[in-house]
C-alpha cells in the first residue's frame, strides 16, 4: 500500500459508509466548544462544511478572498445537481449514478468514494428544499428534472439556468445563521497564503487581510481546505477571475500529495474566444445539450464560406450538416460526456470544418428543439393546423422558459440572437478533477488537515459528468466532512487552543513575508498578465485537449524557464500595505507556475489516454481514448521536493470489486 | 475606438479621492467593460503608476461583485446587464466615460472604485435563512408539492446577486429592493412561513441599523437592476412587515 493508504473502510460496497460512520469516535458537544476550524473557502464544499461543523457546535473560521462568502465562484454554475431520487421512475438507483460516474470517469476513481457520493444524493435535495432553495418544479408542484451528458435517465435537479446560485445561497444562508449565533466567524476579503503544522499536524494558516495587507495568525484543530480548482493555470477558463491553487499548493509545498494534476475537463459549449484581450471564456451550460443539436458543414468550401461571411448557417440545407455527434455516437447523441463532445469539435475543425473567424467554432442549434416544442404547444392549446409562425412562436417560449437567461448571456455577449440564428460554441477549460490527494475522510497527507470540493481529487476519476460537482461539493460539506473530522478531533480534546505565539508560526509567518517582498522586488519589465498570458498559451496549446509526449516535454522546460524569468522581472506597481490586486494576481500566478509543470509532468508520465487526458499516442484506430489498465490503473500523488522537477510519484493502486473495466463506449 | 476616461481615485478608506483623466486608444467593441479596464491598468502599469482597482470575479454576471457607476448610472447604459457583461459596443469613438465607484453611505469607500458592501451580508445574518438543521434529518424533498406558480416568483426574487445596484441607484441610498427580494424568497415558500415575523422584523432592523435611507417609491432601484427584480417585492415585504408588526 505505500504510504498512500486510502482507508476505505472493510465490508460490501453498499455497507461501507453506514458501517463506517457507527465506528467513528464521535466528539461529545460539550468538548465540541473547545474545538475550533478552520474552513478556507465558502463555495458549496467550504460553505457547507463551515454550516454543518458550527451546527454540530464547533468553533469555526471561514475565509474567502471575496467580499461575501455568496460570491464563490459555485455561484457560477448553471446547469444543475445530480441525485439518484428516481423521481422520473426511469430506473435511477444509487448503483446506477455511482456506476455512471465510475465509467464517466473512465475508471479513474475510488469506487468506495463514489459510491457514498451516490449514497448520500438524495439527501442533499431534501436539505437543499428544506433550506428554501427554489428548485424548478412541474406543474403539478413536483421537482421536475433534465438531463446531463454521459447518462440514460433524467436525475438532474434545477434552478433555471442558476442552479450553483441557488444552492450557494442556501448554503451561505445555512452559514448566516451560525453566524449569527456567533458559531462562524466569517473573514471576507482574506487569502490564505501559507498552512502552518505543529508536530506534523495542521494547526493554522497565515493569512493576508486584502485590505489592510496586514499577515494575520489564525489557528485551529484542523484545517479544511475547499479552495476549489486551478483551471485558470490556463489563463482563460470558465473559472471565476480569482480562482486560484494557492492554498491548496501552499499546503502541498507542506507535505499534501497532489494527485492527478493532469485531469482537467474541457468543457465541450463555451463562447468561443473573440480576441486578444479576452480575460475569461463563459459556459453556455451542458443543459442545452438537451435540446441543442451540434453540427458543422459537412463541406469544406461551406465551412470556408460561411467563416468569410459570403453565406450564412441558415442557407444551409437539413442534407449538407454534419451532425457529427449523432453520427458518430449514435446511442448517446449529443449528451455524449464531455471529454468526447470537446475532442469531437476540436477534431472537426481541426479539419478545417470550423465555423467563425478563427475557425475554431462548431454550431449549437435550437430550430428543432423550438419546430418540436411549438408543435406539442399548438397541439395542447388545441390548434391542429397551426402555421410555421405560430409553432415557431409557441417554441421560442418554450425554450426561453428553459433557457432563457443562458440565451440573454449569448446575446450580450457575441451580439447575435440564438433563438433565430444557431449558435457558436467551442470548448474551454471548465474543471479540474485532479487536486490535493485526499483518503476517505478527506484528509490529506498531512494530519489534521483536510480537503473537500472541487480543491481535492476524489470522486470524478479522468472525467467529471455533468452536474457532479454541486453534488460532491455539497455531499462533502454537509455529509461527509463533518462526521469524518469527528474522528481526528475525538484526540484532540484535551489539546486546549492552539497558540499562534509559537516557533512554527513565526517561521510561516516570515517565510510568507519574505516571499511578499521577494516579489515586489522582480525588476519590472513585465506585468503579471503578460506572465499569465504565456503560461496560459503554452498550457492550452501542450497540455490542452490533445497531447504527446514531446509537446508536454516542451512544455516542462518552457514553463521553468518562464518561471525563472517570472521572478526574476515581474512588475508589480504599490506596496504590500492596503489593497494591491497586482499583488495578489502575481502570488497566485507563482503558483500556477509550479503547478503547470508538475501538471505537464503528471501527463507525460501517464501514457495511457483516460478521460480528459487525450495522448495521442495512445488511441484506438477510430480515434477514441485508449487506456491501459494494466499498467496506470492507479491515482499519481505527487510528493513535493522542491522544483516540479523533483516532485515524487506515489501510486495509489485503484481496486475495482463491483464494476467491471471495459472500454468505455457511448456508440 | 479611442475613449477619454474620467475615473474615481482614492488611495485608501481615510484618503479624500478625485476624479482623474485618462485616454484610452484601440479597445474594440466585443471587449467588456471590465476587459476595457484591463486594457487602461496595463497601460498604467507600463507607465509605472498604480492600476485602478475594482471588484470582480465571475465576469458573467451572477456573483454581484463588479460595481461601478458609469456614467452616473449603476452598471452603466445598458438594461439587465451587470458591469462586467456591460460591453463596449455600446458605447462610441470619442466616447468620455465617467467611471465612479457606488455612492452611498452605508458602502463606504475602500479604495478607488471598491466599496465596502459588507452591510448587505450583515442583514441576510440577521435572519435571511430557514432554521433548518443541515445534518441531513430532513423529509423528503417532495413530501410538500409547491405550487409551481409560487417556486418561480420565489426563484425570481432569488435571482438578486446583491449586487448593490439598486441601492447606489437610489437617491435616498435605501436597500429596500434588496432585502425584500430576499424576504420575499422565503414568503412565497411553505418553508418561509414558520419564522416569517421575527424574519422581516430582524432583517429590517438591520437595514435601518446599517444607515440606508427610506423607500420613496421612485422606482429607481428596479430600473437599473441588473437581475429584473420587481418593486413587487418591496410591497410584499411592507405586507408583512405590517402583519409581523400587528402580530407583535
Ligand atoms: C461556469 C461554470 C458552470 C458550472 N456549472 C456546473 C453545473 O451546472 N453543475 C455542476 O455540478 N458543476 C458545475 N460547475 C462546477 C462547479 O461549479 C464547481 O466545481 C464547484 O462549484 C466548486 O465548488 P467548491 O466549493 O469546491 O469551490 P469554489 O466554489 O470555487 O469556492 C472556492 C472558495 O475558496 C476561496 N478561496 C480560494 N483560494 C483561497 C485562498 N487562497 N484564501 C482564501 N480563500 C480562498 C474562494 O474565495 C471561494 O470561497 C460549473 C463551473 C463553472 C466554472
Ligand atoms: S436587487 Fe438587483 S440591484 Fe439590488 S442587489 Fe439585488 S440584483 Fe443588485
Ligand atoms: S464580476 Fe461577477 S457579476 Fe460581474
Amino acid at each position: 500500500m505505500g504510504i498512500l493508504d486510502s482507508k476505505v473502510p472493510a465490508g460490501p460496497l453498499a455497507e461501507k459508509w453506514t458501517n463506517h460512520k457507527n465506528n467513528i469516535d464521535l466528539v461529545n458537544p460539550a468538548n465540541k466548544r473547545n474545538i475550533d476550524i478552520i474552513v478556507v473557502g465558502t463555495g458549496l464544499a467550504g460553505g457547507s462544511a463551515a454550516a454543518t461543523l458550527a451546527e454540530l457546535g464547533y468553533n469555526v473560521k471561514t475565509f474567502c478572498y471575496q467580499d461575501s462568502p455568496r460570491r464563490a465562484h459555485s455561484i457560477a454554475a448553471q446547469g444543475g445537481i445530480n441525485a439518484a431520487k428516481n423521481y422520473q421512475g426511469d430506473g435511477d438507483s444509487n448503483y446506477r449514478l455511482f456506476y455512471d460516474t465510475v465509467k464517466g470517469g473512465d475508471y479513474r476513481s475510488r469506487e468506495a468514494n463514489v459510491y457514498r457520493l451516490a449514497e448520500v444524493s438524495a439527501n442533499i435535495i431534501d436539505q437543499c428544499v428544506a433550506q428554501g432553495v427554489p428548485f424548478a418544479r412541474e406543474y403539478g408542484g413536483l421537482l421536475d428534472n433534465r438531463s446531463f451528458g454521459g447518462v440514460l435517465v433524467s436525475r438532474t435537479f434545477y434552478a433555471k439556468g442558476q442552479t450553483g446560485q441557488q444552492l450557494l445561497l442556501g448554503a451561505y444562508s445555512a452559514m448566516n445563521r451560525q453566524i449569527n449565533r456567533g458559531k462562524i466567524k466569517s473573514f471576507t476579503r482574506h487569502e490564505m497564503m501559507d498552512l502552518v503544522k505543529v508536530d506534523g499536524k495542521a494547526r493554522g494558516i497565515i493569512a493576508r487581510n486584502l485590505v489592510t495587507g496586514e499577515i494575520e495568525r489564525h489557528s485551529a484543530h484542523a484545517v479544511v481546505l475547499a479552495t476549489g480548482g486551478y483551471g485558470n493555470v490556463f489563463f482563460l477558463s470558465t473559472n471565476a477571475m480569482g480562482s486560484n491553487v494557492m492554498a491548496a499548493w501552499r499546503a502541498h509545498r507542506k507535505g499534501a500529495f497532489f494527485a492527478n494534476p493532469c485531469y482537467t475537463q474541457i468543457h465541450p459549449t463555451c463562447i468561443p474566444v473573440s480576441g486578444e484581450h479576452q480575460s475569461k471564456l463563459t459556459l453556455m451550460s451542458e443543459s442545452l445539450r438537451n435540446d441543442g443539436r451540434i453540427w458543422v458543414p459537412k463541406r469544406l468550401e461551406d465551412a470556408k464560406a460561411i467563416r468569410e461571411g459570403k453565406m450564412t448557417p441558415l442557407q444551409l440545407k437539413e442534407e449538407d450538416r454534419d451532425y457529427y455527434l449523432e453520427r458518430r455516437y449514435p446511442a448517446f447523441g449529443n449528451l455524449v460526456p464531455r471529454d468526447v463532445a470537446s475532442r469531437a469539435a476540436k477534431e472537426r475543425c481541426d479539419a478545417g470544418f470550423g465555423v467563425n473567424k478563427t475557425g475554431e467554432a462548431v454550431y449549437l442549434d435550437f430550430a428543432s428543439a423550438i419546430e418540436r416544442y411549438g408543435k406539442e404547444k399548438a397541439l395542447i392549446a388545441g390548434l391542429n393546423n397551426a402555421d410555421k409562425n405560430t409553432i415557431t412562436t409557441l417554441g421560442k417560449a418554450v425554450v426561453e422558459a428553459k433557457y432563457g437567461n443562458l440565451f440573454q448571456m449569448y446575446e450580450k455577449i457575441v451580439d447575435e440572437n440564438p433563438y433565430e440564428t444557431p449558435m457558436m460554441i467551442y470548448p474551454a477549460v471548465h474543471y479540474t478533477m485532479g487536486g490535493l490527494w485526499v483518503d476517505y475522510n478527506l484528509q490529506t497527507t498531512i494530519a489534521g488537515c483536510y480537503a473537500a470540493g472541487e480543491a481535492n481529487f476524489s470522486d470524478h476519476g479522468a472525467n467529471r459528468l455533468g452536474a457532479s460537482a454541486l453534488m460532491q461539493g455539497l455531499a462533502d460539506g454537509y455529509f461527509v466532512l463533518p462526521y469524518t473530522i469527528g474522528n481526528y478531533l475525538s484526540k484532540d480534546i484535551r489539546t486546549g487552543p492552539i497558540p499562534t505565539d509559537s516557533a512554527e508560526f513565526d517561521e510561516a509567518e516570515k517565510e510568507v513575508r519574505d516571499r511578499l517582498s521577494k516579489l515586489m522586488s522582480g525588476s519590472g519589465l513585465h506585468s503579471v498578465d503578460y506572465y499569465h498570458k504565456k503560461l496560459g498559451k503554452i498550457m492550452w496549446n501542450k497540455c490542452g485537449m490533445s497531447r504527446n509526449a514531446e509537446h508536454l516535454q516542451e512544455a516542462i522546460d518552457e514553463i521553468s524557464a518562464l518561471r525563472a524569468d517570472f521572478w526574476e522581472n515581474v512588475k508589480i506597481p504599490g506596496s504590500i500595505e492596503g489593497i494591491n490586486q497586482e499583488l495578489e494576481k502575481a502570488g497566485r500566478v507563482a503558483d500556477f507556475l509550479e503547478l503547470g509543470e508538475l501538471f505537464a509532468k503528471d501527463a507525460l508520465t501517464r501514457n495511457e489516454s483516460c478521460g480528459g487526458h487525450f495522448r495521442e499516442e495512445y488511441q484506438t484506430p477510430e480515434g477514441e481514448a485508449l487506456r491501459d489498465d494494466k499498467n496506470f490503473k492507479f491515482v499519481s500523488a505527487w510528493e513535493y521536493k522542491g522544483a516540479p522537477k523533483d516532485a515524487v510519484l506515489h501510486k495509489e493502486e485503484l481496486i475495482y470489486e463491483n464494476i467491471e473495466l471495459k472500454t468505455r463506449s457511448y456508440k | 475606438m479611442k475613449l477619454s476616461l474620467k475615473v474615481w481615485r482614492q488611495k485608501d478608506a481615510k484618503s479624500k479621492g478625485a476624479m482623474v483623466d485618462y485616454s484610452l486608444e484601440g479597445v474594440e467593441g466585443d471587449m467588456s467593460f471590465l476587459e476595457m479596464l484591463d486594457v487602461l491598468n496595463e497601460q498604467l502599469i507600463d507607465n509605472g503608476e498604480e492600476p485602478v482597482v475594482f471588484d470582480h470575479d465571475c465576469r458573467e454576471g451572477i456573483c454581484g461583485s463588479c460595481s461601478l457607476q458609469i456614467n452616473g448610472e449603476p452598471h452603466g447604459p445598458d438594461r439587465l446587464v451587470t458591469t462586467c457583461q456591460l460591453h463596449m459596443r455600446k458605447f462610441n469613438d470619442g466616447d468620455t466615460i465617467v467611471i465612479e465607484p457606488f455612492r452611498a453611505k452605508s458602502f463606504p469607500v475602500l479604495k478607488d472604485l471598491i466599496v465596502d458592501r459588507s452591510a448587505f451580508d450583515r442583514i441576510q445574518q440577521a435572519g435571511g435563512y430557514i432554521s433548518v438543521n443541515t445534518s441531513g434529518n430532513t423529509v423528503d424533498a417532495n413530501a410538500t408539492p409547491i405550487d409551481k406558480h409560487a417556486a418561480d416568483e420565489a426563484m425570481d426574487a432569488a435571482t438578486c446577486i446583491g449586487c448593490g445596484a439598486c441601492v447606489a441607484a437610489c437617491k435616498n441610498a435605501s436597500a429596500m429592493l434588496f432585502t425584500s427580494a430576499k424576504v420575499s424568497q422565503y414568503a412565497l415558500l411553505p418553508q418561509g412561513q414558520v419564522e416569517a415575523t421575527q424574519r422581516v422584523q430582524s432583517m429590517v432592523r438591520q437595514m435601518d441599523l446599517e444607515g440606508f435611507g427610506n423607500c420613496t417609491n421612485t422606482g429607481a432601484c428596479e430600473i437599473e437592476c441588473p437581475k429584473g427584480i420587481s418593486l413587487e417585492n418591496i410591497a410584499r415585504m411592507n405586507r408583512e412587515y405590517f402583519s409581523a408588526n400587528l402580530k407583535g
